[in-house]
């Protein structure tokens, strides 16, 4: 074998073995690099959504909707401190939502989203006001956007018996999409399995569940409509 | 010249809306190249086809239903692709409302349940007497889907989608499986197939030419 061609053959070994270490090590960084941002992520989230506590919270199963796939979420009961108050505990579920992923195929929520708002109208209608990241980060397609959507539907239904309806804003607003597609102008059917059965009409409305908070009630689409939000 | 039923095609987003984004591709050019393709194909077929656009515009909503709702018996269909999935997974939409809302407390229902509607028909609600029409138009379109795109479901799926609920026609919107690809030519390659799997279930659903009666 001719002298050069041996050099040029140990200098592409040579090539090949310090780049397949480089690669190593770049995985390696890279790994380093996820956990701290999943790190930084978790103590972001402590400090802006820190958990929510109330008297009367009492560890129970909570069924809690992550995606299964791309096109369908499926439950996972999760043992939560959770309210008696419907409120508190829709806000409670819905953090669990976010936060509590087993793994980042199953979330649905992107990770940066929080819950702002949460409160429910005497007539059943719940109203989530998620942060811009919502909108942002959720990846834009009819089918992405409605697990986003089925996701904290089938996650409120199954919690919080008296919510009948959705209603989803962002920042406080009522937006036309979700992230391009997903109509976010109307509300969103809730069917709790242990609803109870519709009362007979009343003459006088009962008060509100529990008041809302700070937030821009939803434009309303129904002119009859006589409930709204008041100040805490 | 067309004497057919009217389709409405309508390439979702455009200009600064691009839709979803892969590295390569975004949303707003693949649909409106499935577009075009599915217009030629329906003009062959006899149908009169009219896209909501011809180029990188961005109509509005609104916009977009009016042009179909200024025809009489059109059909619209709404093209997308979504930034995740396998490729070549491909879904029809139609609009699925609500039920009409009774509250938890009936004296609260602020949508009161008639049973006879005779007033006027709320714009965002303008889909809805045509929800079975668009069921039956989806469902059509998705069993020629699912005959070419083998990933793909055999029924169609119902969703709030916002491209067809001011559409006072039969609606439905199409799906395709994703701008994420690595290889472009792996999706953009599928739009012919998939642009022929639309005009054959819009055909199944209202034929370009009528059938003929026998004469007594």
């Amino acid at each position: 074998m001719p002298r050069d061609l041996k050099i040029a053959l140990g200098i592409l070994t040579v090539a090949v073995l310090v780049g397949l270490i480089s690669l190593r090590g770049l995985h390696q960084r890279m790994q380093g690099l996820a956990e701290s941002q999943s790190s930084e992520e978790k103590a972001r989230r402590e400090v802006l959504a820190p958990e929510i506590k109330t008297p009367t919270d009492a560890p129970q199963g909570a069924r809690i909707y992550w995606g299964a796939g791309q096109d369908r979420v499926t439950s996972t009961t999760v043992e939560l401190a959770l309210s008696a108050d419907p409120v508190e505990r829709g806000k409670q579920v819905l953090q669990a939502l976010i936060a509590n992923t087993p793994s980042p195929e199953q979330r649905t929520i992107p990770a940066d989203a929080e819950l702002l708002a949460f409160y429910i109208l005497p007539d059943g209608t719940a109203i989530a006001d998620f942060s811009d990241a919502l909108s942002s980060e959720t990846p834009s397609g009819i089918e992405s956007e409605q697990l986003v959507v089925d996701s904290i539907s089938r996650t409120l239904e199954n919690n919080v018996a008296t919510v009948r309806r959705l209603k989803i804003l962002i920042h406080g607003q009522e937006v036309e999409t979700l992230a391009g597609h997903l109509d976010l102008t109307g509300f969103f059917d809730l069917n709790p399995p242990n609803a109870a059965p519709l009362a007979p009409a009343q003459s006088n409305p009962t008060p509100a569940t529990n008041p809302p908070n700070a937030s821009a009630p939803p434009k309303s689409k129904h002119p009859g409509s006589t409930a709204k939000p008041r100040p805490k | 010249m067309h004497i057919g039923p009217v389709v409405v095609i309508d390439p979702g987003h455009g200009g600064t809306d691009t839709g979803a984004r892969g590295t390569t591709l975004v949303e707003k050019d693949v649909v409106l190249q499935v577009a075009k393709i599915l217009r030629a194909e329906l003009e062959r077929l006899g149908y009169r086809a009219v896209m909501t656009r011809n180029d990188d515009s961005n109509p509005s909503y609104e916009d977009r239903a009016a042009l179909v709702n200024a025809y009489r018996d059109a059909i619209f269909v709404s093209l997308h692709v979504s930034s995740t999935g396998v490729t070549g997974d491909t879904r029809a939409y139609f609009y699925q409302f609500p039920v009409p809302f009774q509250a938890a407390d009936a004296s609260l229902s602020s949508e009161p349940v008639k049973q006879s509607f005779r007033g006027a028909i709320p714009w965002e609600e303008a889909q809805r007497p045509f929800s079975d029409q668009s069921r039956r138009l989806a469902n059509l379109v998705q069993i020629e889907l699912a005959h070419r795109f083998p990933q793909s479901p055999n029924a169609p799926t119902p969703a709030a989608v916002r491209n067809l609920r001011s559409v006072a026609a039969p609606a439905a919107a199409v799906e395709i499986s994703s701008v994420s690809v690595s290889d472009p030519i792996a999706l953009t390659s599928l739009s012919g197939l998939l642009a022929a799997s639309v005009a054959r279930g819009i055909a199944a659903f209202r034929p370009a030419t009528p059938p003929v009666t026998s004469q007594p």
